[in-house]
């Protein structure tokens, strides 16, 4: 094998091994989620660099090509996704190298939380590179089942709760997609993308097949109104926990949903559907930054916050699809390009706001928003964090979410649909309302009587939400190769 | 097959979906709702079995490969919602 | 070309900012050579640019974000202005601040959100392009808030809600205006102007209103001046800049940029939009004046008088004639040197003798004999007594208004004249010639709080003196309209 392809395989099967051997030699789980970390962070930035000079790397399992076997191929959204996830997922394996969550058995969350953590990277990554239908739903179930495991691992009344409700909405939304993904390989008697791509919608069960999918996808992705599980569970796992399902969990199923309608039917979509989901995703936009505004903790605010920032990844359905589509290439590229930009941007930044969420609630034992004053004080770094993450957001410059705003505001006026161009200015607004109380308050002066005073947080577990923080900034400031990378409507 | 042969299967199949939606839907014991979820399962493995078989004239291994695989994964789900179900109740947590 | 130039400026200002967030708080002296460094080193640089582009030549940089999406920095006649200004009152800011804070909480990050300030000011003033304008003006935003809100207390905070609350729309209605032009004419850079073939007239007309928005908020134009007054809860040395060089100046500048280079003066003719400016420019200079009369609190008063006076500059721009562009560029520097020299002084006030009030100032002249002279050198110059700064942006204003027909103006310029006299003579009058009260001198030292207002005071002396060199702003502004009217 290439080094390339080795690379590629080791994206999915090193992530599973060490989920193994950290369920087999507890013992030593430290040192090894460390070493796989590492070396997977090493592997996909080789990996993406390979991809950014060469093109994309494809590998037929078994040397079946497809429609026999499966093929997997990392592509440049691909490798941009991968690379996210492991940013992500190294940050949270090193900050959570101190104890996390509340005092306890340490060790009984410990053995729980790293083989989760390593098995839910191993299905992101096996979701973001393969190119076979029911591979995706294989990738989509594993990751659903680790995500709400890492919900429930505290095991209290109110996370078991929610990781219910949320394990109901993703075993529905799995079967949904599933439906349609057997009515699809009988109308098509094959599941690869490529082989799809201009096929479907052709046959008579198509639409059927589409429909069940994306609302099993928009149940999992909780796009508004099928949202309500996400703020109990992303607010009720410990922070490291949030931070990824948070940043990418939800990602997953919508770059499944965008491959199917971008990739494989970019002719199905007709114009009234495209529409409602744009329109379910201007909802969320307004419905979770108003209840993101009516929160009084931090950690739910960050959470419905990520309800409204994935309303703005749904508008890339009317504008790359819909009447601004037909506009002109140009058009759907820009839409195509800002909706990645958004996913990844996000991502890195929502990571670093539930991580200062966490070293907040670490140090004042609460994350009530009301009685944060001196926060600025105690814990200087993760509120400037707090504040870099805020920026990325509200898309103001110099950040990825400015990117993703001006790529998404350009398209719907290039396009001729203003309207998807204001909700996005809109909610930009929004995110600075409903990010500014947390923000304000952790900046006041306590007042003598009521100062609470605050436990130390390590100079180094501050530094890494900065990190992530100042990567999202990145994305904005050094935009040519990631925008190389992701290359317009595919 | 003909379609006298796969149209009972469609038939059941979409009938199992249907009432296992209806369950997951209305049934407010948690158990239930995994029981319901269970029979979704099944209806739509049985589809998978009964449209496999009826455009393409021989035996299309495939579709049973990832019946199985579906099948596998759907234990694990069903084994993951049991045990959040006692969690649930040892922590003294009533169904809604 | 040497484009290497507009980035090492930038980083002049970048530099030290990062570098000054990761400083303890106790390294004074690293903090402040790393500030008086760079500040020293951007004032050389441009005193060189000065020469060069005096001389004609041209300096721009050209980043490409993504294909299509770039970034030009370009260093013409009026970037340099609008950079000479900032960058010789950042130095002078910078020492009156470290003697100011002396010792105080915070200060690294005080110090690293004022040069990140600085660093967004002179990365507006080299904008080559609208969607570069648009990017350092939203870093201005979010590099000042912390400088607002820095004293933490409940005051300064609703300061920096209403600042934000003021801001985030006007950037979100610029945001608009550029995104909704650049989609009908594709990118727009400064030096060629923009196409509005595709636009018509309706459209031109609201892209014109919506970029007014944007920037009457940072201009504190009535009605979206409030956040200006409630700013002063900051220290007085962000309210020196936010007053004279960053924040106000940044929406001036915007407006000459927008009038001039992007929708250049016929099609603002031709549409009749620069009257209407003109005169929401006038009513502010009047409101600002009106209020100014009406506030008791020196900080207050100063902060309606920039209301007022920085207006001046829009109305120059907004007359869209040669003789009153002169005029508002002139004052973008004249109003520069006046109030930076005013807010010393009342932070002076404030900072040694705990005066805030205008009726404590009673016999203060004796008392701080070198803070009262500058504070009414400047004072006289914004009341535009002759041979001051202010006297001179009065009479291009005056004669441009004539020029371009709108004699109405020499009545708003002699009306806000009377109101200057009125708000700032019984400050001098209760300074110069009323009996101080008993009670310990308060001293005026150390020299770094007052030697900058010294400097800045006799800048505004000589600005109007020697306002025939080809170096004075009003040369230099001269020299900005001949080459625009006379390509």
């Amino acid at each position: 094998m290439s080094l390339p392809i080795t690379a590629l395989v080791l994206c999915l099967t090193l992530p599973l091994l060490g989920a193994i051997a950290t369920v087999a030699a507890p013992r030593h789980a430290t040192p090894l989620v460390t070493s796989v970390a590492g070396l997977m962070v090493a592997v996909t930035i080789g990996l993406t660099s390979h991809v950014a000079i060469h093109g994309p790397v494809v590998v037929a399992l078994g040397e079946w090509a497809p429609p026999l076997g499966i093929q997997i191929m990392a592509d440049g959204p691909a490798v941009l996704f991968l690379l996210v996830n492991a940013l992500v997922m190294a940050a949270v394996v090193l900050f959570s190298l101190a104890p996390i969550g509340q005092p306890g058995p340490r060790s009984r969350l410990a053995q729980t939380f790293w083989p989760l953590l390593l098995l839910l990277w191993g299905a992101l990554n096996a979701i973001f590179v393969s190119r076979d239908l029911f591979n995706l739903y294989v990738g989509l179930e594993l990751a659903s089942l680790a995500a709400v495991a890492l919900v429930a691992i505290e095991r209290k009344r109110d996370t078991l709760n929610a990781a219910l409700r949320y394990l109901l909405f993703a075993l529905t939304g799995s079967l949904l997609y599933l439906l349609g993904v057997v009515l699809i390989y009988a109308g098509h008697g094959t599941l690869d993308i490529t082989l799809l791509a201009g096929e479907l919608g052709m046959h008579p069960t198509d639409a059927l097949a589409i429909g069940a999918m994306t609302a099993g996808l928009a149940a999992k992705t909780a796009l508004f109104p099928f949202h309500v599980w996400l703020p109990p569970a992303h607010a009720g796992a410990p922070a490291p926990a949030s931070a990824v399902l948070s940043a990418l969990v939800p990602k997953a199923s919508l770059y499944i949903a965008l491959r199917l309608w971008l990739e494989a039917a970019p002719g199905a979509g007709d114009a009234i559907a495209v529409n409602v989901l744009g329109w379910l995703g201007a909802l969320a936009v307004v419905h979770g930054s108003i209840m993101a505004l009516r929160q009084e903790r931090l950690k739910l605010v960050i959470a419905y916050s990520t309800v409204a920032q994935i309303g703005y990844l749904f508008l890339v359905f009317p504008l790359a699809l819909g009447a601004a589509g037909a506009a002109g290439s140009g058009v759907a590229d820009s839409a195509w390009n800002g909706t990645l930009f958004q996913a990844l941007s996000h991502a890195l930044a929502k990571a670093a706001l539930f991580l200062c969420a966490g070293l907040i609630l670490e140090a004042a034992g609460h994350d009530r928003i009301a009685r944060l004053a001196g926060v600025a004080q105690a814990l200087p770094v993760t509120l400037f964090a707090f504040g870099l993450a805020a920026i990325t957001l509200m898309g103001l410059p110099p950040s990825g979410g400015f990117m993703a705003k001006y790529l998404l505001v350009t398209a719907s006026l290039e396009g001729g649909v203003p309207g998807w161009g204001l909700i996005v200015l809109a909610g930009g607004l929004l995110a600075a309302a409903y990010l500014y109380r947390p923000m304000a308050s952790a900046f006041r002066h306590p007042d003598q009587e009521s100062a609470a005073p605050f436990t130390t947080v390590a100079a180094w577990r501050q530094a890494i939400p900065l990190g992530l923080a100042i990567a999202s900034l990145a994305l904005g400031i050094l935009p040519a190769v990631p925008h190389e990378l992701m290359g317009g409507m595919p | 097959m003909t379609a006298t042969e796969w149209l009972p299967f469609t038939v059941c199949a979409a009938a199992l979906i249907g009432l296992g939606l209806y369950g997951l839907v209305t049934q407010p014991l948690l158990l239930r709702r995994v029981i319901a979820f269970n029979v979704i399962g099944s209806g739509i493995f049985l589809l998978f079995g009964a449209l496999s078989g009826s455009e393409s004239a021989g035996t299309d291994s495939v579709p049973q490969a990832m019946i199985i695989t579906g099948i596998v994964v759907a234990l694990s789900a069903t084994a993951l919602a049991l045990a959040l179900v006692v969690a649930h109740a040892r922590e003294g947590g009533r169904d809604p | 070309m040497t484009d290497w130039l507009p980035p090492l400026i930038l980083a002049t200002s970048l530099l030290p900012a990062v570098a000054t967030f990761f400083l303890h708080q106790e390294s004074h002296v690293w903090r402040n050579t790393l500030n008086l460094g760079g500040a020293l080193l951007k004032v050389g640089l441009v005193v060189f640019m000065l020469v060069e582009v005096a001389g004609g030549t041209l300096h721009e940089t050209r980043i490409d974000l993504v294909p299509g999406v770039f970034l030009l920095l370009r260093v013409d006649a009026l970037s340099l202005l609008f950079l000479t200004l900032s960058a010789v009152l950042w130095l002078l800011t910078t020492v009156y601040a470290i003697a100011y804070f002396d010792h105080k909480p915070n200060l690294s990050r005080f110090f690293g959100f004022f040069s990140l300030c600085v660093f967004a000011t002179t990365g507006i003033a080299l904008s080559g392009s609208l969607l570069t304008f648009f990017i350092f003006y939203e870093l201005l935003t979010l590099s000042t808030w912390p400088l607002v809100v820095h004293k933490q207390n409940a005051a300064s905070m609703r300061a920096g809600v209403s600042y934000l609350l003021y801001s985030l729309p006007g950037s979100v209605a610029l945001l608009f205006a550029i995104l909704w032009l650049e989609s009908a004419a594709g990118p727009v850079e400064f030096a060629n102007g923009a196409d509005f073939a595709d636009l018509d007239s309706a459209s031109q007309r609201w892209l014109f209103l919506l970029f007014a928005g944007g920037l009457a908020v940072k201009a504190a134009m009535v009605p979206l001046h409030r956040w200006l007054p409630a700013a002063m809860a900051a220290p007085a040395p962000v309210s020196a800049l936010l007053h004279a060089v960053a924040v106000v100046k940044a929406g001036a500048f915007g407006f000459v940029r927008v009038i001039h280079d992007v929708f250049g003066i016929e099609r603002v003719t031709d549409l009749g939009l620069g009257i209407p400016l003109a005169m929401l420019a006038s009513v502010t200079i009047l409101y600002g004046s009106i209020q100014a009369l009406r506030q008791t609190g020196i900080k207050r008063r100063l902060a309606y008088s920039t209301v007022s006076q920085v207006s001046y500059i829009v109305l120059g721009a907004a007359l869209v004639g040669p003789l009153a562009l002169i005029g508002g560029l002139a004052h973008l520097v004249h109003q520069g040197l006046m109030k930076i020299t005013l807010f010393f002084c009342a932070g002076i006030y404030d900072e040694r003798a705990g005066i805030h009030e205008i009726a404590e100032l009673n016999g203060i002249g004796a008392r701080m004999p070198w803070t009262s002279v500058c504070f009414s050198l400047g004072a006289l110059g914004m009341i535009g007594l002759p041979p001051m700064a202010g006297f001179v942006t009065k009479i291009y204003l005056g004669l441009g208004a004539m020029e371009s027909g709108a004699p109405w103006v020499v009545a708003v310029l002699a009306g806000s004249t009377l109101l200057n006299a009125a708000y700032f003579l019984p400050l001098l009058y209760r300074i110069w010639f009323t009996p101080p009260p008993d009670g310990e001198r308060p001293g005026e030292r150390p020299l770094g709080i007052v030697v900058p207002a010294v400097i800045t005071g006799l800048g505004a002396i000589a600005a109007g003196l020697l306002a025939g060199a080809d170096f004075s702003p009003l040369g230099w502004a001269t020299l900005i309209v001949e080459r625009h009217y006379q390509p």
